[in-house]
């Protein structure tokens, strides 16, 4: 019942919003095509703005991948999860995750399809790719788009955010599914 | 502490190819990902241009300024320096809602707009994030989305007897991460204005 309602506003949102700003702002006599025109343009700059940021980030983040580098950090956290009450399986979808957005959604997929969406190992993946967010991504678009290079604390609270969401994922599946 | 992180994703990749012996892999993978990245921001263009245009019109008709006033209360506390009726709580508010609709198409330029109204609030090196800059991005790193629409598509389309049962679980995780990423926000906050009056 819920859930209905839920899609049903998420369907209707964008629609809603082209609808309604415009024709409010006609209301207040906004000369409405020219201030979208004059909104858009900003909307070009901001993109180009962030190529140098996201060529930097995404860079760094695929040599990390493509070499093998990243299959070690997770054979060294394999004890950890164990630890935790997590099949082990999951382990580089949790490493993926905050790194690289179609990656993380890859080896979900992956997961599912060797799994089944329904055994604890696809639950567990679907409940962790529903949970965070793609943090470096996030942090160097939108820094990026003002030219923030310092991103002071914001790095260590976003991946911290991250492991909560991981360990809290972990608890959950297994008090709910398990 | 970024500085730190890009050298080691970088070096730590090249080392490890090196001694496997596929260090051609390194000169792949960084051409594949500039051209990608590039990709990416020429895809953007489109939607942030669209929304963007719309969110001029919402300024500019005071939409935004009336949206930041119905949450006032509960942003002032998290946003101490931003001034309560300042177009960048609109801006705030209309990503985090997208967010949690899941709308991430329209969440990045909302959330770009908020960015640029804080830097313009940004009082010290604009190179360096202000502290509401932060606390946005815990907020917007840890929001919650109500429907996962791609996961249970996934799911879906793997013949899940029960698609969105995971929802609950999702919900609680984020909520999880929310608590956290928001109370260590506050604490980093708090503790730079102690060591700036100290």
């Amino acid at each position: 019942m819920l859930l209905t309602v839920l899609t049903t506003v998420s369907r209707w949102a964008i629609p809603f919003l082209l609808l309604v700003i415009p024709i409010y702002g006609y209301c207040k006599s906004i000369p409405v095509y020219e201030t979208f025109v004059e909104g858009a343009e900003e909307g070009f700059y901001t993109a180009i703005k962030i190529i140098p940021f996201l060529v930097g980030m995404l860079v760094a983040i695929s040599v990390f991948r493509a070499s093998g580098a990243m299959d070690y950090l997770v054979r060294a956290m394999m004890p950890v999860m164990a630890a935790i009450g997590a099949p082990p399986e999951v382990l580089p979808l949790a490493v993926m995750r905050p790194l690289s957005g179609s990656g993380a959604l890859g080896l979900a997929t992956e997961l599912m399809r060797a799994y089944g969406p329904d055994s604890m190992i696809g639950r567990l993946a679907s409940v962790m790719q529903g949970t965070t967010d793609t943090t470096f991504f996030v942090l160097t678009v939108y820094f990026g788009s003002v030219g923030i290079k310092k991103f002071k604390y914001a790095l260590i609270t976003g991946l911290t955010a991250d492991i909560t969401g991981l360990v809290a994922s972990i608890y959950i599946c297994n008090r709910l599914f398990g | 502490m970024l500085n730190v992180i890009w050298l080691l994703l970088l070096a730590s990749g090249i080392v490890v190819a090196a001694l496997n012996g596929h260090v051609e892999l390194v000169t792949q993978a960084a051409l594949g990902a500039a051209r990608s990245a590039v990709v990416v921001c020429f895809d953007l263009i489109g939607i942030m241009a669209l929304w963007l245009g719309i969110m001029k019109i919402a300024e500019k008709a005071g939409i935004i300024r009336s949206l930041a006033c119905i949450l006032k209360p509960f942003l002032r506390r998290l946003f101490p320096s931003v001034p309560p009726d300042h177009p960048a709580m609109g801006a705030i508010i209309l990503n985090l809602s997208a967010n949690m609709l899941g709308l991430g198409n329209a969440a990045t330029p909302f959330g770009m707009k908020a960015m640029q109204e804080l830097q313009q609030l940004n009082r010290g090196d604009k190179n360096e994030a202000s502290e509401a800059m932060c606390t946005f991005m815990a907020l917007n790193t840890s929001c919650i989305t109500l429907i996962p629409a791609t996961i249970i598509g996934i799911r879906l389309s793997f013949s899940s007897l029960n698609p969105t049962e995971i929802v609950g679980a999702c919900i609680f995780a984020t909520s999880c991460a929310m608590i956290i990423a928001v109370s260590l926000d506050y604490w980093f906050r708090t503790r730079s204005h102690w060591r700036r009056k100290g």
